[in-house]
């Protein structure tokens, strides 16, 4: 795209090709449409969620390019090139990945709703800090409200599966 | 939420950013967009298009001048500038920015959006007013330089004007700051914050209280000298749901102090 003049053009849509888990897709989109529907509705992934829509509650949370974003806060058409990963991309083989195990095995998840972006901030986290201590990981998922857990078992749920004790 | 209709462009270049920004007028710059988005969401802001200056690598960036002197670049990312060695020469940047909203937003929001959006109860308007920065501004009529005090123009509004872009911040050499805020919850918005800096003359911007920052230079760094500074320099603040006025003049003071206290005690060090 860039160098043919493209880039500079103000356009309402364009064509763009996102890798989400390793699996490349071309889609038109327009250039007011969010990442998170392009996600939801385009590529049907919709373990990512919506849930304030406003930035606050993390629900959306994907990894763009390594690191981590919400998807209700960028715009489908800056995913052009770019790698994502989401929730859909954990499992393994529809085996559950160490860490949604950990979140089963310690009730971290009630009703559900912000588990993908929980799981999404906590990948993130332990791929920079492979043991991180319970104020890291209360700081890594400050982006993430839960209002069912309290927390607790999110956090515990998180050190366990980083191959640390947890006292319960 | 689905936006109102808007144009994007994606130059790779300032010179072709500010061609874009140029030839259209109702467009605005995207930098991190973490809070223009949510503007646009609220159909608070009805850019015709965006100019993401994402593409752009010379936005982005940070160097440390052989005299201790930082040049930051305005896309350079919350995250980024934590993790900068360079931007250890001027400690307060990188702790002020840990504390703005939560991991994702800091890796995606920039310094130049933090301070481009001149949003009263933003984190960096006051630090770089206290520390004295200096603001590089290009557009058509070529670059110019405008200190942190005179940046800040109104809510929203800063000296950037229409087709022109923030290019550079350069942040002189100093240790001795300190940043201090009564926020909402744990790294949220502030309901007022103060930067002090004591390098040479002591310098103190009070966020949340006005429009813009509001710079005071107290006679000493004892605690009631800088309590009466805040009390003569006659801030208005706004009440609203999370305190009201008099409760944000009092808190003026109080985060004031204690940002001078801060500043003193590295002064010493």
């Amino acid at each position: 795209m860039e160098g043919n003049g493209a880039h500079r053009a103000v356009e309402t849509s364009r064509t763009i090709s996102v890798e989400v888990n390793g699996t490349t897709y071309e889609r038109e989109v327009e250039s007011r449409r969010l990442l998170v529907h392009l996600i939801r509705d385009d590529l049907d992934l919709t373990g990512t969620h919506v849930g304030c829509d406003t930035g606050n509650c993390g629900a959306c949370s994907v990894i763009f390019d390594g690191t981590l974003v919400k998807s209700c806060m960028l715009l489908a058409v800056q995913a052009d090139g770019a790698s994502i990963e989401t929730v859909e991309g954990l499992a393994e083989e529809e085996q559950l990945n160490g860490l949604q195990q950990a979140f089963n095995d310690h009730h971290a998840l009630q009703c559900g709703y912000c588990t993908p972006g929980m799981l999404m901030s906590a990948t993130a986290l332990l791929r920079h800090s492979p043991t991180p201590s319970n104020e890291e990981i209360t700081r890594a998922i400050q982006g993430n409200i839960c209002r069912c857990t309290g927390y607790w078992n999110i956090v515990k749920a998180i050190k366990a599966a980083s191959g640390q004790e947890v006292d319960e | 939420m689905l936006l109102s209709e808007v144009g994007y462009a994606r130059p790779a270049t300032l010179e072709q950013a500010l061609g874009v920004l140029g030839e259209n007028l109702g467009a605005r710059a995207l930098a991190g967009g973490q809070t223009l988005i949510n503007v646009m969401k609220a159909r608070a802001a009805a850019p015709d298009a965006l100019v993401d200056l994402n593409g752009i690598p010379q936005l982005k960036g940070i160097e440390l001048g052989s005299d201790g002197t930082l040049e930051v670049g305005p896309m350079t990312t919350y995250t980024e500038l934590i993790a900068s060695s360079e931007a250890r020469a001027r400690p307060i940047l990188a702790e002020v920015c840990a504390q703005i909203a939560d991991v994702q937003v800091r890796n995606r929001g920039t310094i130049g959006g933090n301070i481009c959006s001149s949003d009263p109860t933003n984190h960096l308007p006051p630090v770089m007013v206290a520390i004295g920065a200096q603001m590089t501004i290009v557009g058509s009529n070529g670059e110019r330089t405008v200190p942190a005090d005179e940046f800040f123009l109104g809510v929203y509004m800063t000296a950037v004007g229409p087709g022109e872009l923030l290019t550079k911040i350069t942040i002189p050499p100093g240790r001795s700051d300190g940043f201090a805020s009564v926020p909402i919850g744990v790294d949220g918005t502030c309901i007022v914050n103060a930067a002090a800096s004591a390098n040479g003359e002591l310098r103190v911007a009070l966020g949340c209280v006005g429009a813009v920052p509001e710079l005071v230079r107290p006679a000493s760094a004892e605690p009631e000298a800088v309590r009466e500074a805040v009390r003569s320099a006659g801030i208005d603040p706004p009440g609203d749901v999370h305190a009201s006025a008099d409760y944000r003049r009092h808190l003026a003071e109080v985060v004031a102090a204690r940002a001078v206290e801060q500043a003193s005690k590295r002064a010493r060090e």
